[in-house]
């Protein structure tokens, strides 16, 4: 008699969903995926129960995959299996002649490659979700995924958006979508974002090629996430494979995995299994509640309830008002304000990717409100949008968000001190200093897990954010979650659940998370006392008291909330317009409003090489709005005759005389342009010069360069400048040299200034990692030899034991004499830019300009890792000058109590030190995300400036593109110091 | 606020306490009795848990790496317990003075003391680098010649405990024999006998025959994982999420080199600095005489393994160095350098097919000797499994241990493969 197939029973739990597979063979008899709102248990149970038929009184062989599978397994005592090893049982079974495989889950990414050995990646600690990613773009699009996959069909171009995490494409989005650019355009260019991130952060330097299957969710769902797959790896139709299993490929991995155990199951032993799981509660580390009881809540209530402001009725109110918009980057918020401060009208919504439409309904609202007998004499506006509303609606004013937000809580409490304002996707926060903004932080792209977090997340969970919050109050035990980022939220989410947390423990958790991220990686406070005493707190997200309580519990300090807290920025912006109102505003009238249109196009700005994406917007008067510029050509303004100083752009310039030369040997040397090429570039190419060769630079970066060589970057975690010099040794090769050159060397020039003169370790070592992990690297040599560039004799040797291993015919007179002639090369250049620094800190003074000392690693230069932000600044009337052009300047040189051993952070600390000793000039440091190293200059330089009564400002950098951020800081920097020079 | 340095005076050798940070327990409790035998009062710190992260974040920069947090977060935490006199109380760091962002811990955890209010407390850098003296310090020849022997005795109780517990019959049994040593060495030392060399080897062998005589140990075969990594997160449970344990419980071997290979290639830097830079003749000569020296006591050990016992010895260093031809230069010197891709290398070539690679989020010269290696590592080696992972103190140990499971799976498949043993595969 023949012997029926044994069943087999995959199941797989991931982060946001389960799927079951029961299978006799290779035959599929039952299939389901479906979302689990964090009810693992109850969810598989009810799976189960449409099962008995199917089982009926055969046994069945088990095993239980995904990440929050792993929790099931072990509380009901089923067999386990990796996920990705699952995966692969599939592919071994179903299509066994597949190469890659991408699969693509709720918040997980995997590559497994099938030649020579199984190899399997999965993303890392930092890499976004991918499903959970895409799901959080929708919801900042208010569109639903579907609607998304749809809308990228139709795009016509795609934009750059960072996807490594869902808090920096936001940043990329956001002001896309305040630009008013296509939604078709972003939604292709958020699956473009997703391939990029698969490319870059999972293959590692493999590159995905030959048959390849793409598993998971959001790739059997999303049409649009396949084509650009397959169009960015150039896959032919029989080389992409779309298998209609490919949602539930785990668990039938899984299923077939199951085949191969000896534990059989009946269906009423898995029932009573995973039913008793349910009651097993591992122990979950809970903090204490937020509130004990409700009369806790009561009194807590009451206190805030005195922050308030009073209302009108707008209805019977005569006389003049003010109104100020404040439009964010999540949200559009206005009030209209009676003479004497009360409210007569406010709005809190939204903007729903369409911030001009919004404003434009609100102003249709107030005139209608206001009728004849309320007269509107002054506008103001604010916000990620300001630029763009004030143009559109010929707003009286625009100030920046930091100087409302400080206007509006000095109303509430002249003696503020310190304001903290966590919104729908930033964090500011602000100290006080005798009556004037001393030092502003912001949130660095990396530390959000602000309001539309918690927002995003309660709706992931099936909830509106309000009784999300609400959960949270008397939650018993909340949830630790850590002060990270929302990446490592989600992950700690995942645990919790499996550990059985309830929705109102992880809300309450994500409060004290929220809060804690806030003090301790942006504000980075010790204690409540370095805050101050008068702490106002605003933003949407301190209306949701969960997260007002946790603040005040982390600060053992109470703060005031005022009622309008999330109305601040237009609470701000409409007292500015009283301020500053004259007889008549200069706002679009009822009548001219009637006939307002908007209409706006995506464009490349030709004004220079940049080739920035910029937006046209036009308006119905014909007026026409610029945004996305990195410049005044940009903004289709004429460059000004004499135009200020930049040693930023003087040093590119520099870097641009030295052009592609020819030499009597029949042979190219490249010299990339990337990390310590910015600062040894003019000795190395002197130097082959000299002995004959012919040389080249890549030339500066930009994105496509970067894209060029993003496949074989191994570590996703390292800094944008290191990883963007693939795309340099990518394009000396196209260039065609015949090899390249980027030595190796722990140490750099030695200024003697410093008790060493290291190189961090990724510019002294680069060259190793480049070696091994970029295969076109073999059409060419590539050389990177051992140097001491502080030692003539000793560089000397080294490199005729070199050029002689690789040539061969140097002589030493020959070297030693390139060697010298390297050597006056670089000091030349070094010191050219010593004077420009000189003439531009004099012309400062002459002509009475402010002077940023924009500063950072020499590659910072570079326009793609700088993204042109010393271009920004001279737009806002600043000189700018690079450290290295001011550093020789101090008269004293610093004394910093870290140790000062690398040859960058030296003049970091002496420009810093400079800029104490010099009037009118300030520092801003740039700092590039992942530079563990600047974690301890950004203290240094700091504390140098605050000893020196000078403030503080640093800008994070990375991949990211977004200006908007910048130039906020950049004008509120200036906001601060007009104020202190008003009061001083 | 440039903070003045707290000078640990010889008055207060006297009556201060030094904490020390922990790192590798077995070690580190040993080295304790060897400053106390010298007339310091040292406390080796024990805190641990969630705390410990919490007082780090609060006091540090987050963007620090993982070790200095868990290191500052150790120390405040103990001095803010109560049960320290904190204006009797010193701390202790070593400080290597390379080009990593490592060389500043003591700076960052004067400026964390400083901030919690706790600036009154020395900080002492351990250093041979003479970066910093403290009169109440001072690091004599004989010292350090018996903390050198602490390493020795720690590196071969971790070798040997690492190669007993996954298969010993009583559970316990192999930690119990080890502390039964730990606590015998700590007796000697005590006891004032001088320590010289010829004691050092009679405990060698007497431990070797111990543990291979006496703790009963199963035949089974196991798949064996090596872990290396950045050096506190490789050895220290408290950052690495109890690793060690972990891979045990799920039915692994683990395999690690010890802390004499760190110390060897930290004594190594300056020789090479000289034959790549030409730099200071002097110390080289001086390194490469100590260098020596390490190495003849690493070929004793490995001997007395191989007459003593059936044990895998550690690897003869120079066979280390020599392992990265073709992979990574000697050069790459900052942080674990090119020792990290050496110890890879050295677990394949011994059999190890798996290796994790643990290191702090963002750790700069792991993106070179770590993931930058990898793939040569793989296309040579085809079949072995390197898995990197990245700890601090936001990462969910649940991803963690989803990629360790990763790796465990492919391996027992591949032990399967191999033997004829059932396919088991539980939790």
């Amino acid at each position: 008699m023949e012997k029926i197939a044994q069943l087999t029973l995959g199941i797989d739990i991931g982060s946001t969903t389960a799927k079951v597979v029961l299978a006799r063979g290779e035959e599929i008899l039952y299939e389901c995926y479906e979302r689990h709102f964090s009810q693992v248990r109850q969810k598989t149970l009810e799976i189960l129960e449409r099962l008995q038929e199917l089982i009926g009184t055969s046994t069945v062989k088990v095993a239980v995959s995904g990440s929050a599978g792993l929790g099931l397994a072990r509380a009901a005592g089923l067999p386990f299996v990796q996920e990705v090893f699952a995966t692969g049982e599939t592919v071994r079974h179903l299509e066994p002649d597949t190469n890659v495989v991408v699969e693509l889950g709720g918040e997980d990414a995997k590559v497994i490659f099938f030649d020579g050995g199984t190899d399997e990646r999965m993303n890392g600690t930092c890499a976004g979700g991918t499903g959970a990613f895409i799901d959080q773009m929708a919801t900042l699009l208010d569109v639903t995924v579907e609607e998304l996959d749809r809308l990228s069909l139709e795009s016509t171009r795609i934009y750059p958006i960072a996807s490594r995490c869902g808090v920096f494409a936001k940043t990329d989005i956001q002001p896309l979508l305040n630009q008013g650019a296509a939604k078709s355009d972003i939604a292709a260019s958020i699956f473009r974002a997703v391939v990029n991130q698969t490319i870059a952060g999972l293959a590692q330097g493999r590159r995905i090629a030959g048959k390849v299957m793409f598993l998971g969710g959001p790739l059997s769902f999303n049409e649009g996430l396949r084509r650009q797959f397959v169009h960015v790896l150039k896959l032919s139709p029989e080389h992409a494979v779309f298998p209609p299993y490919a949602r539930i490929s785990v668990a039938l991995g899984a299923a077939f995995f199951a085949a191969s155990l000896n534990e059989e199951f009946t269906y009423t032993d898995l029932v009573a299994r995973v039913g008793a799981s349910a009651t097993v509660k591992t122990d979950t580390t809970g903090l204490a509640p937020l509130f004990t009881d409700k009369k806790d809540y009561a009194a807590f209530r009451t206190r805030h309830a005195a922050a308030a402001v009073e209302y009108a009725d707008p209805a019977t109110y005569r006389g003049n008002a003010y109104l100020g918009i404040d439009c964010g980057s999540t949200t559009t918020k206005l009030v209209l304000m009676a003479e004497d401060h009360q409210l007569l009208y406010t709005y809190y919504n939204s903007n729903k990717g369409n911030p001009v439409g919004i404003v434009k309904e609100q102003l249709e609202e107030i005139y209608t409100v206001c009728g004849d007998h309320i007269k509107i004499k002054a506008a103001a506006v604010t916000g990620y949008g300001e630029e763009l509303i004030r143009h559109a609606f010929h707003l009286d004013q625009g100030l920046v968000e930091t100087m409302a937000h400080f206007t509006a809580a000095r109303y509430f409490n002249p003696n503020v001190d310190f304001i903290l304002d966590i919104g729908g996707q930033d964090i500011k926060c602000f100290k006080i200093r005798g009556g004037a903004i001393d030092s502003i932080m912001l949130n660095e792209a990396c530390s959000s897990g602000c309001g539309s977090f918690i927002e995003t997340f309660a709706k992931s969970l099936g909830y509106e954010t309000e009784e999300f919050a609400k959960l949270a109050l008397f939650a018993p035990a909340p949830v630790d979650l850590g002060s990270r980022c929302t990446v490592f939220m989600n992950s700690s989410v995942k645990q919790a659940q499996k550990d059985g947390a309830t929705v109102g423990d992880i809300s309450a958790g994500l409060s004290v998370s929220v809060v804690k991220n806030a003090i301790y990686k942006v504000i980075r406070a010790g204690s409540a006392e370095e805050l101050g005493e008068n702490i106002v707190v605003q933003g949407g997200t301190f209306l949701n008291d969960a997260v007002l309580r946790s603040f005040e519990r982390e600060l053992g300090h109470n703060v005031i909330r005022p009622a309008i807290a999330g109305l601040m920025g237009a609470w701000g912006a409409a007292l500015y317009a009283k301020s500053t109102a004259k007889e008549q505003s200069s706002m679009l009238t009822r009548e001219e409003l009637k006939s307002f249109t908007h209409t706006s196009k995506a464009a490349v700005c030709r004004g220079c090489t940049n080739n920035c994406n910029i937006t046209v917007n036009t308006f119905a008067d014909g007026e026409r709005f610029i945004s996305g510029n990195k410049c005044e050509k940009g903004a289709g303004k004429r460059a000004a005759a004499n135009p200020l100083p930049n040693l930023h752009a003087y040093k590119r310039d520099l870097f641009a005389e030295m052009v592609p030369v020819a030499g009597k040997r029949d042979f190219t040397v490249g010299l990339p342009l990337a990390l310590g090429m910015y600062e040894l570039g003019p000795f190395w190419y002197a130097l082959f010069r000299a002995l004959g060769f012919g040389v080249r630079f890549s030339g500066f970066s930009n994105r496509k360069l970067y894209q060029k060589g993003q496949y074989s970057i191994p570590s996703d975690t390292a800094c944008y400048p290191a990883k963007i010099m693939h795309g340099h040794i990518e394009q000396l090769i196209e260039d065609g040299v015949d090899g390249i050159f980027y030595p190796s060397m722990t140490r750099n020039i030695d200024e003697r200034v410093a008790d060493n003169c290291y190189n961090c370790p990724v510019v002294a070592y680069y060259a190793e990692l480049l070696s091994h992990n970029m295969d076109t690297l073999s059409s060419v040599r590539f050389f990177y030899p051992y140097l001491n560039i502080n030692d003539d004799k000793q560089l000397c040797k080294e490199l005729l034991a070199f050029l002689n291993a690789e040539f061969g015919g140097f002589g030493q007179r020959e070297v030693a004499n390139a060697v010298r002639t390297a050597k006056l090369a670089y000091q030349a250049h070094m010191k050219k830019i010593r004077r420009e620094g000189e003439r531009a800190v004099a012309r400062a003074q002459r002509e009475g300009h402010r002077l940023m000392v924009l500063s950072g690693r020499p590659y910072h230069i570079d326009p793609e890792i700088g993204h042109s932000i010393d271009r920004l600044a001279t737009t806002l009337g600043f000189v700018v000058v690079s450290e290295d052009a001011v550093a020789h300047l101090a008269t004293h040189p610093a004394r910093p109590a870290a140790l000062n051993q690398w040859t960058y952070h030296a003049r970091l600390y002496n420009a810093a030190k400079f800029v104490t000793e010099t009037k009118g000039a300030e520092l801003v440091q740039l700092v590039s995300f992942g530079c563990g190293i600047d974690a301890i200059t950004t203290d240094e330089v700091r504390s140098i400036l605050e000893d020196g009564n000078k403030l503080y400002t640093q800008i994070k950098i990375d991949e990211i593109t977004n200006l908007g951020a910048v130039t906020i800081r950049l004008r509120s920097l200036i906001g601060a110091l007009e104020q202190q020079e008003g009061r001083g | 606020m440039a903070t003045e340095r707290v000078i640990f005076t010889k008055e207060m050798k006297r009556d201060y306490t030094i904490l020390l940070p922990n790192m590798l327990e077995m070690h580190f409790k040993i080295m304790a009795e060897i400053f106390r035998h010298d007339g310091y009062k040292v406390e080796l710190l024990q805190n641990e848990g969630q705390s410990v992260i919490d007082c780090g974040l609060k006091y540090t920069h987050n963007d620090a790496c993982y070790p200095a947090l868990l290191v500052i977060g150790q120390f405040i935490d103990a001095l803010q317990s109560g049960k320290y006199d904190v204006n009797k109380t010193a701390v202790m760091m070593t400080q290597t003075g390379g080009g990593c962002r490592a060389s500043n811990y003591i700076t960052l955890i004067r400026k964390a003391l400083a901030r919690a209010g706790l600036s009154q407390v020395p900080v002492i850098s351990l250093n041979v680098s003479g970066l910093e003296k403290n009169p109440g310090f001072k690091l004599t020849l004989g010292f350090g010649k018996r903390i050198l022997y602490a390493v020795y005795y720690g590196d071969l109780l971790m070798s040997l405990v690492n190669q007993c517990r996954p298969y010993e019959v009583l559970q316990g049994s192999t930690q119990a024999m080890a502390d039964k040593w730990v606590g015998y060495l700590v007796k000697e030392l005590n006891s004032g006998r001088s320590l010289n060399y010829k004691t050092v080897q009679k405990n060698y062998i007497n431990i070797l025959k111990d543990f291979e005589l006496n703790l009963p140990r199963t035949k089974e075969k196991k798949v064996r994982v090596g872990i290396v990594g950045e050096i506190y997160v490789k050895f220290s449970p408290l950052a690495n999420n109890n690793l060690e344990r972990f891979l045990v419980g799920e039915g692994a071997e683990t395999v690690m080199a010890g802390l004499l290979d760190f110390l060897m290639y930290t004594v190594n830097t300056a020789v090479v600095d000289y034959r790549l830079y030409g730099m200071n003749k002097m110390r080289a000569r001086i390194m490469r005489f100590a260098y020596n020296f390490l190495h003849k006591k690493q070929l004793d050990f490995i001997r007395m393994y191989r007459e003593n016992s059936s044990f895998i010895p550690p690897t003869d260093f120079e066979k280390t160095r020599a392992s990265i031809q073709g992979y990574i230069n000697e050069g790459v010197q900052m942080g674990e350098g090119w020792l990290l891709t050496a110890e890879m290398l050295e677990l394949i070539d011994g059999g190890v097919k798996n290796v994790v690679c643990a290191q702090p989020f963002g750790c700069l010269p792991n993106h070179i000797v770590g993931k930058g290696m990898m793939k040569i590592i793989r296309e040579k080696h085809p079949g072995v499994n390197l898995v990197s992972i990245d700890y601090d103190p936001g990462a969910s140990r649940i991803n963690q241990e989803n990629r360790l499971k990763l790796m465990l799976a492919n391996a027992s498949r591949e032990l399967q493969e191999e033997s004829t043993a059932s396919p088991i595969h539980h939790i």
